[in-house]
């Protein structure tokens, strides 16, 4: 019988919830890292026992994490423990991002934009967000604060930076959103291994078809009213873009305001907030076996960061957008106020599509019915910064 | 024997005690100190300092015979009590954060 797995990252640690695909009783497992910041926690498509976790601390920095058994035991890549240190080359680096400046690839660590408007280096901060190959599980890409984006080829053991992005030429131009300037997007296109969308807050949306070495800025159509130039080629604050695998020329984006819609692979955007309460949010995610069902969850605004009027609400649209309902049904409609970040929602890929998101509040809740009703998996976990869900046959 | 205290996430993240012991050749200092550290606990790179500027990281001291060494010269030699192993240097997460 198939099974899910939802991979949460909480500002305290990773938990792993399981259950058959009724999707009705979970087996909670954790807290993994208890007490770190874990951004991130996904698995491999091509290997479902192979899990990625991105394990952060304002004290100690990045590490990464694998799991080769989903996520019953959990090593550095390199570095597994209780592993006799051998004569060879050094380990432990594993979390180890540099900013790649060598002659043959790099380009000059240029500077970008800080928050008060003058130019600032580059400093790495953290990994926001893990993609794993759709094809190899020792290939996974990172994208990280300040924004770049990396590649592992030996399961997280080594990082090298495709840095033909932030050498793209805007990068001075790319500034820092509230929560850092951050690269929390990335999409690989099944149909062309050569493709691959990203998204960095607050630059805008890129894409490459050659496999990383020379991107675009695909942000034509984007209006943001707080950059001095609304229509600029980057400078955006996108928080997130979603697409069904099926449709890969069909993009859909949360912006800081606005959600957007590209079905030309982000060569052009068109507004689809249409009659959403507030089109400020995080999370956009597009229904498994429906490509025009797509799903967001309206936060009141840049300044007030939980949904409006104490309730909360996913909408669903089944036109592809403009045209929105709201799915109550099992979720509180009175004094809520909680947010929910831009990885904080995934999909599944049973018959029934399960739609999953946590929130602020520590809750993470499940639907088995396309968003029709919610239960809640657990109440009172930390603060979730992301959710991802396997499905396991 | 040189005797060092490792923070309590850290000390997880090495599969060590709250002490670890590390053989060390004269002298003694917070580099060859860290250097052994690391070097007997590759997990650990990166955590204490940066990984390529060796910059200690912000948010971490580093204590020794009720002195603040943060700011000391790495190669500086570190006290006699320490390079003796009577004394530990403490490696201490500074209280701030939730």
């Amino acid at each position: 019988m198939s099974k899910v797995r939802v991979l949460v990252g909480t500002r305290k640690g990773a938990f792993i919830l399981t259950a058959d695909g009724k999707r009705e009783k979970w087996d909670v497992s954790g807290p993994h890292f208890a007490g770190w910041e874990m951004y991130h926690v996904k698995g491999s498509p091509a290997d479902p026992n192979r899990l990625y976790a991105s394990q952060s601390s304002g004290w100690f920095g990045q590490l990464i994490q694998r799991s080769d058994d989903g996520g019953k035991t959990w090593h550095q890549p390199g570095t597994p423990p209780g592993e006799t240190v051998a004569p060879g080359p050094p380990k432990g680096m594993s979390n180890k991002f540099v900013y790649d400046v060598s002659a043959e690839t790099g380009k000059p660590l240029t500077t970008h934009q800080f928050y008060d408007g003058t130019q600032h280096p580059w400093e790495f901060k953290r990994v926001w967000h893990l993609e794993p190959s759709l094809t190899d599980p020792d290939t996974v890409f990172a994208g990280v604060e300040d924004a770049a984006l990396f590649r592992s080829t030996d399961g997280g053991e080594n990082w090298k930076e495709l840095s033909g992005l932030r050498g793209h030429g805007t990068g001075p131009m790319w500034q820092p959103g509230a929560g850092g300037m951050c690269l929390h997007t990335i999409i690989l296109d099944p149909s062309n291994p050569e493709r691959i969308f990203i998204a960095i807050s607050a630059a805008g949306a890129f894409r490459t078809d050659d496999g990383g070495k020379s991107w675009t800025p695909i942000n034509r159509g984007l209006y943001s009213k707080y950059i001095p130039n609304p229509t600029a080629e980057v400078g955006h604050c996108v928080h997130h873009v979603a697409m069904n695998p099926s449709r890969p020329g069909v993009l859909f984006m949360q912006k800081h305001w606005d959600v957007m819609r590209s079905d030309n692979a982000g060569d052009s955007w068109q507004k689809i907030s249409g009659n959403l309460p507030t089109d400020f949010g995080f999370v956009i995610d597009v229904h498994t076996h429906e490509p025009e069902t797509v799903y967001v969850v309206p936060i009141k605004s840049d300044a007030e960061h939980f949904v409006p009027d104490g309730k909360l609400r996913v909408f669903r649209s089944r036109t592809g957008g403009n045209e929105w309902e709201p799915l109550t049904k099992g979720l509180p409609q009175s004094n809520c106020y909680v947010n929910v970040l831009r990885d904080a929602m995934a999909v599944d890929s049973l018959d029934e599509c399960g739609i999953y998101f946590g929130t602020s509040g520590g809750q993470v809740y499940a639907s088995a019915d396309a968003g029709d009703s919610w239960n809640p998996i657990v109440r009172d976990l930390p603060a979730v910064l992301s959710v991802e869900v396997q499905t396991l046959t | 024997m040189i005797r060092v205290l490792l923070p309590p996430h850290l000390r997880t993240l090495a599969h060590a005690g709250t002490e670890v012991t590390l053989e060390v050749a004269s002298p003694v200092t917070l580099r060859s100190v860290l250097d052994a550290l690391e070097e007997r606990y590759p997990m650990l790179r990166g955590t204490i300092r940066d990984h390529v500027t060796q910059e200690r990281r912000p948010f971490l001291r580093f204590f020794a015979c009720e002195q603040d060494l943060s700011h000391e010269p790495v190669d500086s030699p570190l006290p006699e009590a320490v390079a003796s192993g009577a004394e530990p240097l403490v490696v201490l997460g500074a209280i701030a954060g939730g």
